[in-house]
């Protein structure tokens, strides 16, 4: 952390590329994932889930599955159904029952779970259950008969409406106008849905794959009429999440119940075809996306309306627009968006939920705009870039687009390109080049953290905390060992386990920021005892400074003169144990309360885009070449380059990473991602990973990742902002875009298929 | 999944000992017993509970036996138990049988490559999602006479030649499209120890009314072995194979051609099959006419096209694969002329 006076050291490991200290333990099967943990004399769980997407139980036929042998106990909502109480979402409100009662809200719904000596027999008995349902026609998608329509209330989200867009859209020199969609898309995290829960003494603890362990508490302690504090839950380790673990689910309290009604734990793998229909996942959209613009290229008007699929009762929907409204300059701003509600699972969060569909319009339709005006894409976004917020007149708090655009171009070649779609070939194929802008806004939350030091110099970092893949054990490690002056190697760190400092939740790109602040608010604490007792001790080298003056690193505790006293000295003079300091962090514009509210199971966070002071983005610009096939259309990549201004890197390893995964993601998300729906039956057809397919290594050639260097003093005291999903925003359209390059076709759809380009 | 038995066979005759059959009527695929080679189609199956086996019997100690690689002056003999890997990999059929080489090794993934066997990569299954899911109620395939969901639900990946009206789904293969191309047969065992050769073109069924009923395998039969016959055509032959990503995927369209061109270009035979959208193995008998003795250029490729898809059926998400079939054809015997051999 080479900028605060108070730890200014060249040894500092922050910033530097760092190998994750979990890595070993990953790679040698010794990291524990929930469903790895160790209980004693488990029982097994096997789902039984609904084959239609709307009506009612009418019987179950149980006797051929409770008569084989090892079952222990079929919960039904006849059997169990009163037992608890459906979820709190994290976000959208009410959401569809489970066995709470006969009705079926959605395909794939829980309406059972048969309980066995093993696994095989669970699975067994649940495929000898014969359920007869009343049937009621079930509406799929938008369109579908029955779909219900209504425009989104302000509240969690907001819309814009700066000047007057429909009128400066009926009158301006140039519009472009398109209608554009995003299918359903499922995480399919490797680790599947697990969930292990055991009953000691009235107390319950649950193992489970969680980006907020005190969420998931909190949640189940709600559906169980239970003290939040007679739940645990632990997830050391998480395989994937992207979102899919945010929030709880019906599944955990019914296995919970599952482990008091046979009085024995109960572990339950949900298989892969039911992770398509037990959790969320990310939504259908449609887009009406207009813009105005003079013929030089300055906008005039941008209208952005929204349609987003949810379930019957959840008001799920997300902030694109709130993103898409910032983007550039522009005088006249209209967004809105309409929820539809069909018989559906409930939605949720997946990898920068409202970035990833909403920018795809608004960076295909600047495609658009810069191809009808003759300017090139990137100067038309340097036309219309601005450092200030169009929808408030706020300032960014830093905002280096451009810079991203040219570092981006240059590596990338654009200057290459021949704007000329169809004009760029190799061998038997059309090559296009695209670039889109990408953009996620900062965000932080309040969370606690607990440090303690040994004489030793070995620290330990407690925090509730989530690492789901990103790395997130090595940043705390980091943050601690820059703070003490410590090598990360000397700290350990204890995660994912709800009986620590309670952490917010792991998404909106928001836990670098949220617990490298909260592990250093805690080490600075233990720092100033530290040094206040070695300058108002009588005798030791730093009797009588400036305590805080006092620099800790390198395992010595350091004066501006000098003077010096090693740690050891400096902590034993306090205690011959461990110093240990428990510390809450609440980021600026958050109330007092947020520590309660956290406790209590939600997360208290401060988004960029909702800020009083500044409006706080990461930004970054993405470059991608298409090849498509003259004859049979096939389209690969062969090349992409992405550029992000993210702030101060805490690890640009594991930065590196994070970048590179969601700018594959992106690509997955234009050309190949999609869950099918049956429309007459409103059922999920291709869900498992042999059809519902992602990039493997074939697809994915050279992507390369260009992390532009940024000072941001306005974002957060230690200038980071995230990064974990800005990396896959805008690849959809500047992969789009480079279709078009190559083809002359504009495909508004995702996923680009060979069909659309025959 | 259900309770099985699990036999294991070391050699010919216990496999055949083991697995005859009760009742050898019926089809295969639908017997009690089943036999377990690779078991990367069966075992999936049953635990989708679409196959519900009583016994199975492992086959693999049948290898030393049938898992032969031999090629001579009148062709190539692959034993039924050759992993498809080894086959790929195989210097003599990279350079003779190139088609076959290509097939296989653009088929799956490394990992289910060493693990399958021939026999059971030619038997596999179709991926129709609605067969491979029992939650849905109708499927004359897996249920017959209770329907096709298919027909007008999701069914881009699904057949458009050779198609019933009780059945849309494709045989999802690669390497079957090459056998049947290149005039493959196929040695079967019954349970008494007797031996049938059949045309490969002739092992599967298309679906009529019967989708349920994939071959003409007879419960108990066991697949020893294929011949492909040498001719000029095997060397100048690929495999070209459509698909939404790179690698491990199924195709969307694929075409099997070999060629045996004249000095002028002139074809003096064709050899071509068709993947990816066909109800069974498929060789284009028509589309081989249509080129023999002609020039092989763009325009007598797409005529050659033309009727290979003549009687192309197409449903709600198909419309497109006729078209992409016959590009892909035309790309594949254009490709096929540019090899040099
Ligand atoms: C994810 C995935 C992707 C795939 N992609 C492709 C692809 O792109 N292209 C492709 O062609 N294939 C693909 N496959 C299919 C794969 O090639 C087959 O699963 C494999 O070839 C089957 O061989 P096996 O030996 O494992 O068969 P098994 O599963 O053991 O057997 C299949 C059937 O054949 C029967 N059988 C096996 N041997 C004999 C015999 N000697 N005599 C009589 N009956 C026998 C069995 O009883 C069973 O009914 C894919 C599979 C998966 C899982
Ligand atoms: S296409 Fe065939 S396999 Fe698929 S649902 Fe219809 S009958 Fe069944």
């Amino acid at each position: 952390m080479a900028e605060d006076p108070k730890t200014a050291t060249a040894g500092s490991p922050f910033g530097k590329p760092q190998v994750r200290i979990d890595g070993r333990a990953k790679v040698t099967g010794r990291a524990l994932y929930p469903s790895d943990e160790p209980v004693g004399n488990p029982a097994y769980a096997f789902l039984l889930t609904s084959a239609i997407a709307r009506g009612r139980i009418r019987r179950f036929d149980l006797g051929e599955a409770r008569a084989v042998e090892g079952v222990l106990d079929i919960l039904t909502h006849e059997t169990a159904g009163g037992e608890a109480k459906p979820p709190e979402m994290q976000s959208g409100g009410k959401t569809t029952t489970t066995l709470e009662s006969d009705r079926v809200w959605h395909d794939g719904q829980i309406i059972g779970v048969v309980v066995a000596n093993s696994y095989e027999i669970a699975r067994e008995a649940a495929f000898r259950v014969r359920v007869h349902y009343e049937k009621e026609a079930p509406s799929a998608s938008f369109g579908s008969p029955g779909a219900e329509e209504e425009v989104r209330e302000p509240g969690e989200h907001k819309d814009y409406r700066v000047g007057n867009a429909d009128a400066e859209l009926a009158s301006a020199e140039v519009t472009v106008d398109g209608w554009y969609g995003t299918p359903t898309q499922h995480h399919n995290p490797i680790e599947l849905f697990t969930t292990t829960c055991a009953w000691e003494n009235g107390k319950l603890t649950i193992w489970e794959p969680s980006q907020f362990v005190y969420g998931l508490r909190g949640n189940v302690a709600g559906q169980l009429g239970i003290d939040p504090e007679d739940v645990r839950v632990v997830s050391r380790f998480v395989g994937g999440a992207f979102g899919s673990k945010g929030g709880a689910t019906a599944r955990t309290a019914w296995i919970a119940v599952a482990a008091r009604r046979v009085n024995r734990p109960v572990k339950l793998v949900a298989t892969r075809d039911q992770g398509f229909t037990i959790v969320t996942y990310r939504a259908e959209t449609r887009h009406h996306l207009q813009l105005a613009a003079t013929r030089d290229g300055r906008l005039t008007a941008l209208r952005h309306e929204g349609w987003e699929l949810t379930s019957r009762p959840s008001d799920y929907n997300v902030s694109g627009t709130e993103t898409t409204a910032r983007m550039y300059a522009c005088p006249n701003i209209l967004t809105k968006v309409n929820i539809v509600h069909a018989d559906r699972n409930t939605p949720g969060f997946m990898r920068a939920p409202p970035d990833t569909p909403y920018m795809f319009p608004l960076e295909c339709a600047m495609d658009e705009l810069a191809a009808r005006l003759g300017i090139d894409p990137i100067e038309l976004r340097r036309i219309n870039d601005t450092q200030t917020d169009p929808t408030n007149g706020q300032t960014f708090s830093s905002r280096h687009l451009m810079d991203c655009f040219d570092r981006g171009a240059e590596r990338f070649g654009w200057s290459r390109r021949d704007p000329r779609p169809g004009s760029m070939s190799n061998g038997d194929w059309l090559v296009g080049l695209g670039c889109a802008s990408a953009a996620y806004p900062s965000n932080i939350a309040a969370t606690a953290a607990r440090v303690s030091l040994r004489p030793d110099g070995h620290a330990r970092v407690q925090i509730a905390a989530h690492d789901i893949g990103t790395g997130a054990y090595t940043v705390v490690a980091i943050m601690a060992a820059d703070q003490l002056g410590l090598a990360p190697e000397q700290v350990t760190v204890e995660m994912g386990d709800s009986s620590l400092p309670p952490a917010s939740l792991a998404a909106g790109s928001s836990h670098t920021a949220t617990i490298t602040h909260a592990v250093a608010k805690a080490c600075g604490e233990l720092r100033d005892r530290i040094a206040r007792a070695a300058t108002t001790s009588n005798n030791g080298p730093l009797a009588g400074r400036d305590p805080a003056t006092l620099v800790l690193s390198a395992g010595r505790l350091t004066a501006p003169d000098g003077a010096a006293e090693p740690l050891v000295d400096a902590v034993k003079r306090l205690t011959p144990g461990a110093l240990e300091v428990y510390a809450e962090n609440i980021p600026k514009g958050l109330s007092p309360e947020a520590m309660e509210t956290l406790y209590k199971g939600k997360p208290p966070m401060s988004r960029g885009q909702n800020r009083e002071d500044v409006t706080a983005y990461a930004f970054g610009a993405q470059f991608v070449e298409v090849r498509v096939h003259s004859r049979t259309r096939e389209i690969r990549v062969p090349r992409m380059v992405g550029a992000f201004a993210s702030g101060r890197i805490v690890n640009p390893l594991t930065a590196h990473s994070q970048y590179m995964g969601g700018m594959i993601w992106g690509l997955g998300a234009a050309l190949l991602e999609k869950t099918e729906i049956d429309p007459r039956h409103a059922r999920y057809v291709n869900d498992n990973i042999s059809e519902y397919h992602i990039p493997v290594n074939a697809d994915v050639r050279r992507v390369e990742v260009i992390m532009i260097p940024e000072t941001d003093r306005d974002v957060n005291p230690l200038g980071v902002k995230g990064i974990g999903e800005i990396g896959i925003v805008g690849v959809n359209a500047a992969i789009a875009n480079a279709v078009f390059h190559a083809t002359g076709k504009r495909i508004r759809q995702l996923p680009i298929r060979i069909e659309d380009l025959l | 999944m259900r309770p099985f038995s699990l036999e294991t066979a070391d050699d010919l005759a216990e496999a055949l000992r083991l697995g005859a059959q009760e009742n050898a009527a019926g089809a295969h695929v639908r017997a009690p017993m089943q036999y377990l080679a690779g078991g990367t189609n069966l075992l999936d199956l049953m635990k989708l509970d679409v196959m519900r086996p009583e016994r199975l019997v492992n086959i693999n100690g049948l290898q030393r036996q049938y898992g032969m690689i031999e090629a001579d002056g009148a062709g190539l003999t692959l034993g039924a138990l050759a992993r498809m890997s080894a086959v790929a990999d195989d210097p003599v059929v990279r350079r003779d049988y190139r088609v076959l080489s290509d097939a296989l090794r653009l088929a799956a993934s490394q990992q289910l490559r060493n693990m399958a066997s021939l026999a059971g990569n030619v038997l596999q299954r179709t991926r129709c999602n609605y067969f491979r899911d029992t939650s849905w109620g109708a499927c004359n395939k897996r249920e017959p006479g209770s329907g096709c969901a298919a027909m007008e639900g999701v069914n881009r990946r699904l057949a458009v030649l050779g198609v019933s009206d009780r059945c849309i789904a494709n045989y999802p293969g690669d390497f079957a499209n090459a056998l049947a191309a290149l005039g493959a047969e196929v040695t079967v065992l019954d349970g008494a120890g007797g031996t049938r050769t059949l045309p490969f073109e002739e092992l599967h069924r298309l679906p009529g009314d019967t989708p349920h009923i994939e071959t003409n395998l007879k419960p108990g039969e066991l697949i020893t072995g294929f011949r492909v016959p040498a001719g000029p055509w095997t060397r100048r032959s690929l495999y070209l194979k459509i698909r939404d990503r790179e690698s491990f995927d199924f195709a969307l369209t694929s075409a099997a051609v070999a060629l045996d061109l004249g000095d002028d270009g002139t074809v003096r035979e064709a050899r071509i099959g068709i993947g990816g959208l066909v109800a069974k193995p498929w060789r284009s008998h028509e589309a081989e006419a249509a080129l023999r003795g002609r020039r092989l250029d763009e325009a007598s490729a797409a005529e050659a096209a033309e009727a290979a898809f003549a009687d192309a059926v197409v449903h709600s998400e198909t419309a497109f694969k006729p078209e992409l079939g016959r590009r892909t054809l035309v790309r594949a015997l254009l490709e096929a002329a540019r090899l040099t051999i």
